[in-house]
């Protein structure tokens, strides 16, 4: 697991309460991990501070999936 | 159709308060005169006149999810966790969601949410306001979780009359299944504001007892050293359902919820009317509804917030009601255990009043040591009393600023 996702993971379990274990690259935000167009906007604000990345409105419908999120951190950061 | 005959019943309690974490809990507080007020020790309140309040026996995080936690304001979870007792204690009826209904009312609504995102944008910003926010304030946020937790999809109303709120919140729900809209109806009342702002703001008023060195001693109905109410938090919920929707499923019935009467003062913002015309009027129109007499009345869940005048107000009321009977019905006032619960104070007060008509028994009236002789009612005090067996009914009264009178009548089966 990079250490992205470690803390992308962190960041979900804290939101929508999904285990650990089950936050994997592939998983949709929407339709495996129960986050919702608010909860999204959680998980948005805690990656940029956890992350010192800045995720635009305009970005946050690309994420569709946990590994769209992690690339575009990475390719941020 | 409305049919003011169509007899509604009470099927399930739920209560989250300061004397306890649940109904069995917080009635045997209240039987033994337990009071739930405590310091508050956070260093914010160090300035401010009052530094107490009814603080819930149980913290929320204890009996709720972390994750489900996090979504809601303090008056919300408060509000699930009662809920979910009553839902339980009611076992539960099986029915089509479009026939059950929430009327779960708040007096302020989320308003420490409201601030602690002030205090966000305040520090860090509007991109980091939570996107909860909206709904954690929202004063109808509380009954909106609980129609979602329980899928109710007939209405869901949050009845807004300050301190009357949680027993307008009860009338709604009889009246909405009168009227036919609904057959089954979770009901209650739920706050949780304690907060340096809303202290100060009733401190600047004149309306809460500053008795800080001895805070279980505040509130004080009734006596002649009482000096204002104290603050509390707390939330109550009773599940209503039709009378032959009860019978159908065998449901276990704690009475029936006999009527409701509800006027207005026309007096001032916040001062009761001294002669308590209005609330006398409720009381009238809820003994008419039920079609009972005073002598009928074996019990009164008084509202007795403990201020100088209100409860003399009060007293001014029931004694103008119930003429020579007065003497005969037992008179509790429960705030000067749990403090005084606002929005969900008619709630909560209404489950003891319930509780004691079904176990014929009447909370006390902690701290009752020296009476006001302007009062002049049977009021409970030291210990709890046996009240007489047969058919009768036991009131509770509500009142808010703003000049709400709510008067509930429930009689026994």
């Amino acid at each position: 697991m990079s250490q992205t996702l470690e803390g992308l993971a962190a960041i979900v379990n804290e939101v929508a309460g999904t285990p650990i274990e089950d936050i994997t690259a592939e998983k949709s935000f929407v339709d495996d991990l129960d986050i919702d167009s608010l909860s999204m906007v959680e998980v948005v604000m805690a990656c940029e501070d956890k992350f010192g990345v800045s995720i635009p409105d305009g970005e946050v419908k690309n994420l569709r999936t946990v590994g769209d999120a992690v690339a575009y951190i990475d390719a941020q950061s | 159709m409305t049919d003011s005959t169509r007899r509604v019943v009470v099927t399930g309690l739920g209560a989250t308060t300061p004397v306890g974490g649940d109904v069995a809990t917080t009635w045997a507080g209240l039987l033994r005169g337990r009071s739930g007020v405590r310091m508050l020790e956070d260093e914010r309140y160090t300035d401010l006149p009052v530094r107490f309040a009814g603080q819930v026996a149980v913290e929320p995080l204890e009996v709720m999810d972390r994750v489900e936690a996090r979504k809601l304001d303090r008056c919300q979870q408060l509000a699930l966790i009662a809920a979910r007792e009553a839902w339980a204690d009611s076992a539960q009826p099986d029915l089509d969601p479009e026939r059950l209904g929430i009327a779960f009312a708040t007096g302020i609504g989320g308003i420490v949410s409201l601030l602690d995102n002030y205090d966000t944008l305040l520090a860090r910003g509007w991109s980091r306001v939570s996107p909860m926010s909206v709904p954690q304030l929202m004063p109808n946020g509380a009954a909106a979780w609980v129609g979602l937790d329980l899928g109710a999809k007939a209405g869901i109303h949050t009845p807004v009359s300050a301190c009357a709120s949680g027993a307008e919140a009860i009338g709604y729900a009889l009246e909405m299944i009168r009227s036919g809209r609904a057959d089954v109806v979770v009901a209650g009342g739920t706050e949780a504001c304690i907060h340096p702002i809303t202290i100060a703001a009733f401190a600047a008023m004149r309306a809460l007892s500053t008795r800080n060195e001895d805070p279980t001693h505040a509130s004080r109905p009734y006596d002649l050293g009482r000096d204002g109410f104290v603050m509390g938090e707390g939330a109550g919920a009773l599940v209503l359902e039709s009378a032959e929707h009860a019978a159908a499923r065998g449901a276990r019935i704690y009475a029936e919820v006999a009527s409701v009467g509800m006027t207005a003062d026309g007096h001032h913002i916040a001062q009761p009317d001294p002669e308590g015309a209005g609330a006398a009027r409720a009381m009238r129109l809820a003994l008419e509804g039920a079609g009972a007499s005073p002598t009928d009345v074996i019990h009164i869940n008084a509202h007795a917030t403990s201020t100088p005048q209100g409860d003399i107000a009060e007293a001014t009321a029931i004694k103008s009601v119930l003429g020579t009977s007065v003497d005969d019905v037992a008179v509790s006032g429960t705030k000067s255990m749990t403090g005084h619960l606002l929005g969900g104070a008619g709630a909560v007060e209404s489950v003891a009043a319930i509780l004691a008509l079904h176990n014929r028994i009447a909370p006390v009236t902690a701290n009752l040591e020296n009476p006001d002789p302007e009062i002049g009612l049977n009021v409970v005090s030291g210990e709890p009393r046996k009240l007489r067996d047969g058919d009768a009914v036991v009131l509770n009264n509500s009142f808010g600023f703003g000049g709400h009178n709510v008067a509930l009548i429930f009689r026994s089966v």
